[in-house]
């Protein structure tokens, strides 16, 4: 009784457990793989340990080039989306102009449509045009899908500032442009920030828009989807553990540094 | 002294508020900023679809060229020929959608009242895997549920295949390349969707609320049923679009974990495209994932009465 | 205090605000209709209203955060219309103080220096947070600080600039009643030592009273009445500045005789005196008064002792309908003929035992406390409904 008791009080965390554990566990196989010595092509079985591919993550022709690609695709399409998506984001919040509706449906609807959709008739757009495929067109539609999601979260930062704060500045001797740079910017930094960290993500990972409009040219999940048809080699395991460890380290370097700043502060 | 001179009272003035309008000084603004951001849209977002729609009434060949023949029975080919693969692609999405409710918001709930301390350690280790390709990780699932694995050995003897196999959602003792591996695939990826707008409506729950909900005599599953879920809502809706509208035309999945029989409208679409390069079939069966998505997207939020999705 | 008396003569230049014409409409609506105002130099000056009478919109016309649709802005002899607020000389303490959260206190108050270009602030934010009592805090950000302390902030971060014009946007609004009354007497201090004019805007009627040298109380887009406070409580002109300043009991009289500095009223069956010199409404024979006089100023007699009352006050009679006892005093509300829900507050000197409800009493008050408004107004402008401005 005393045990049902306990199971039932726990009931949402041990699913929640659970399902965090669904979400992670395909990280662990990924790492644990990483020190696979496949036999064959596949590294889908468990073979013996090795660290041969880390010492060497670059020994498959191919990937760290495909690696730093996407990097720099992420790169440019992080600071256009950005700087387009926070205009448009300022724009909306702060002023009022005709047309308002299908301004929001026009970003509203990339959002809401599956990626297969925009990638086809990005296509075809760019079949029409006779554009040559490659790093530019790749650039370009990164851009597109990414800025609705800079738009949605810098608006939100934005419609939570508090106008008077600006007012403020004015009535304090900043001109336009230095309330801009003064006020407005650094409030507005941390939905920016969300926006612009969102766009790398999509960016760098995306697929399925990637795949339509490269033509030959080959990002890293590109890279990664070929040679889910051709054979895996360990490397790719190696790049994607590193990445995840990368990122966590990142996030909690930033997190202990915010913390010991605010208990300075205090 | 002060002076004041002024007009005898009239009728008094309307008591509304004056709204807050910007100031008059650059009516242009809003205009400049937008422009760049909107034509990148329109010419990148909006003009392909209109582009792929004239596409889809085209006729011709690769060789010889295409032109606009209203050629409408383009539409009804690509339906009668696929419409296994939509109807597919509906239910799979429609699954993984509930998979992913069912299983996102025990850990959403978890980390917006449970968690305590450790709630930005699991908010790190939910977001954390994006930055692991997904194709990788998705490929870790042809290991997760390889033939003869663990898991695959552990279902077989409780006998849970036997089921699902009856059900049609495996075949033999298999998962791998069956519906059930698809849809695990869709579910698994598309599920920090769910769970990261369900945590921030959830979040926004004042706790006194389920205080005050016992205080009134219900039980932690009608404070449940009654206060959290409906407050929830938003997160409800938004996590379900933006789990469903992606699962919907993805055709990774499928083609990592599933099978010639799993195809779903995503992998049609992707062949025609780019392998069998039949542009017109191909723009047709985009348009009408396209339309069904938005008449679905649309009736839903009309449904839900959740219109601030933007 | 001195610094206020000293400058009380309109037009002598300096710091005065002068407001010409000045007025507001957005679209059909009008918020401010064209209105003349001179806050002289030094002055602690109220507008009062309650929310969306124009007060705020008025004041952010002197900040210039504000177009003006017609008039002008003068500070001294300078038109400052034209001028955008960030070249104004003029301050502003914002509604819920509107701090810069990135910045720290510091670079809070050294913000409109830095702003411009004065490079050696250290010194004077100093002083400045010395003077609002806030040394200890000047490296913590606004959060960390309590209502109070942030309201302190806005003022300093405002006064620093040394502006010919403070404005206060409802600064104290968001602080508990407790803590409200004390920086009511902080800023009077604060505006004592620095003698700059300040114009503070409220829907607080005690607040603007006890701060105020003088009060202009706005309805719908006009100034109703302008005048020290106790000008405007003592001799409203209408039953909006009547109602919204305190509590006052009307009676609808009837214009009987004029002689001298005295009329004489009708009223019921009985007869009213007003002094001549606090009315306000045309006095033709048979024309309509209404007769105000404030519940303190009333005494109660029981209908029994009627005879005890001194001649020459006026009087009315009534039945206690409700009574309560609050300390001081004790709060009656009286049904009399001439006017139900007559309000009359008695001190807790003598308490008559037989003053319960449901006795019959005598009203009686001096004359000369009574005033007389037009007939031809609401008589219920300006009841408080409990309405506060929060937005």
């Amino acid at each position: 009784m005393t045990f049902v008791n306990w199971f039932k009080r726990r009931l949402v965390v041990i699913a929640g457990l659970l399902t965090l554990a669904y979400l992670l566990l395909p990280n662990v196989v990924v790492t644990v793989f990483s020190f696979n010595n496949p036999k064959g092509r596949f590294n889908y079985t468990w073979q013996e340990f090795s660290t041969e591919a880390w010492k060497d993550p670059c020994g498959v022709s191919g990937l760290c080039a495909s690696l730093s690609l996407s990097l720099q695709l992420a790169l440019w399409a992080t600071l256009g989306a950005t700087l387009l998506g926070t205009m448009i984001a300022f724009a909306l919040v702060r002023y009022r102009f005709r047309a308002r509706g299908a301004v929001n449906s026009l970003i509203f609807l990339p959002m809401a449509m599956p990626e297969v959709v925009m990638a086809a008739s990005l296509l075809t757009l760019f079949l029409n045009m006779g554009a040559q495929l490659g790093f530019w067109t790749i650039l370009i539609a990164h851009i597109m899908f990414c800025l609705s999601f800079v738009v949605v979260a810098v608006k939100a930062r934005v419609m939570s500032m508090d106008p008077r704060l600006e007012q403020a500045a004015q009535d304090l001797y900043a001109g336009p442009f230095q309330t801009f740079v003064r006020v407005t910017l650094p409030i507005a930094a941390p939905g920016i920030a969300a926006g612009a960290l969102l766009a790398f993500a999509l960016s760098f990972d995306d697929f399925i828009i990637t795949n339509f409009n490269a033509g030959s040219t080959v990002t890293f999940p590109m890279f990664v989807w070929g040679s889910a048809q051709r054979g895996t080699p360990v490397q790719v395991n190696v790049i994607g553990t590193a990445m995840f460890v990368i990122a966590v380290l990142l996030v909690l370097v930033s997190m202990v540094i915010g913390n010991r700043r605010n208990r300075q502060k205090a | 002294m002060a002076t004041v001179t002024e007009a005898p009272p009239l009728a008094p003035a309307p008591e509304t508020k004056p709204p807050r309008t910007p100031r008059k000084r650059g009516r242009w603004t809003p205009y400049l900023l937008l422009l760049p951001g909107l034509l990148w849209l329109f010419v990148f977002f909006a003009l392909p679809v209109i582009y792929q729609a004239s596409t889809s009434v085209q006729t011709g060949s690769l060789e010889e060229g295409y032109e606009v023949t209203w050629h409408f029975a383009t539409y009804w080919d690509a339906l009668s020929d696929y419409w296994p693969q939509f109807v597919r692609s509906v239910l799979y999405a429609a699954s993984a959608t509930v998979l992913c409710l069912l299983l996102g918001y025990p850990l959403a709930y978890l980390i917006a009242f449970r968690a305590g301390r450790w709630r930005n350690l699991i908010m790190i280790l939910v977001i954390a895997p994006f930055f692991t390709s997904f194709l990788i990780r998705t490929l870790a699932w042809k290991t997760i549920l390889a033939d003869g694995g663990p898991v695959v050995d552990a279902l077989n003897t409780l006998h849970v295949l036997d089921v699902t196999a009856w059900l049609g959602w495996t075949a033999g003792d298999r998962v791998l390349a069956t519906p059930l591996a698809v849809v695990c695939g869709l579910t698994y990826n598309f599920l920090p969707f769910m769970i990261l707008p369900l945590y921030t409506s959830l979040e926004r729950i004042d706790p006194r609320l389920h205080e005050a909900a016992n205080d009134l005599y219900a039980r932690p599953s009608t404070t449940f049923r009654r206060v959290t879920f409906p407050l929830s809502m938003p997160g409800v809706v938004s996590g379900t679009l933006l789990t469903f509208i992606p699962a919907s035309g993805d055709y990774i999945n499928s083609d990592l974990l599933g099978s010639t029989d799993t195809r779903m409208v995503g992998n049609v679409i992707q062949s025609q495209f780019l392998r069998i390069l039949d542009y017109p079939t191909a723009a047709a069966l985009s348009f009408i994932l396209m339309a069904a998505i938005l008449v679905i997207v649309t009736l839903y939020i009309r449904k839900s009465g959740t219109e601030d999705l933007v | 205090m001195k610094t206020t008396k000293d400058t009380t003569t309109a037009g002598h230049g300096g710091g005065d605000v002068r407001l010409t014409g000045i007025g507001k409409t957005y679209g059909s609506f009008t918020a401010v209709h064209p209105l003349d105002l001179t806050v002289p130099q030094g002055s602690f000056f109220a507008l009062l209203g309650a929310s969306g009478c124009g007060k705020t919109t008025t004041l952010r016309m002197i900040a210039g955060l504000e177009e003006p649709t017609s008039g002008t802005v003068h500070l001294g002899d300078q038109d400052v219309t034209a001028l955008p607020p960030y070249k104004r000389p003029v301050n502003t303490v914002f509604q819920s103080y509107a701090l810069f959260p990135h910045l720290d206190i510091f670079e809070n108050v050294a913000f409109g220096l830095r702003r411009r270009g004065i490079k050696s602030v250290k010194k004077q934010v100093e002083e400045m947070l010395e003077l609002v009592q806030l040394g200890e805090q000047a490296r913590k950000k606004p959060h960390q600080l309590s209502g109070g302390q942030q309201q302190r902030v806005a003022v300093a971060r405002a006064l620093i600039n040394h502006p010919k014009v403070l404005l206060l946007d409802e600064p104290l609004g968001a602080l508990d009643l407790k803590l409200r009354r004390q920086m009511q007497l902080e800023l009077k201090r604060i505006q004592t030592e620095v003698g700059i004019t300040f114009v503070h805007v409220t829907h607080d009627q005690e607040e603007a009273m006890t701060m105020a040298d003088t009060v202009a109380v706005m309805n719908a887009g006009r100034v109703e009445q302008l005048g020290s406070p106790t000008d405007l409580y003592e001799n409203p002109r209408t039953t909006f500045v009547a109602n919204f300043l305190g509590t006052s009991n009307f009676i609808e009289a009837e214009v009987d005789t004029k002689s001298g500095d005295e009329i004489v009223l009708k009223a019921g069956g009985g007869k009213l005196v007003l002094p001549g010199a606090r009315n306000s409404a045309p006095t033709t024979a048979g024309g309509k008064v209404l007769v105000g006089v404030r519940p303190e100023k009333i005494s109660l007699t029981h209908a029994d002792d009627a005879g005890e009352i001194p001649e020459g006050r006026n009087r009315i009679t009534g039945r206690i309908a409700e009574s309560s006892f609050i300390g001081v005093s004790t709060q009656f509300v009286v049904d009399s003929p001439v006017c139900s829900d007559f309000e009359v507050y008695v001190q807790n000197i003598d308490r008559d035992a037989r003053l319960v409800p449901g006795a019959e009493v005598v009203l009686h008050w001096n004359p000369a406390h009574t005033f007389g408004l037009d007939a031809a107004q609401d008589i219920d402008a300006g009841v408080e409904t409990g309405e506060e401005e929060v937005a």
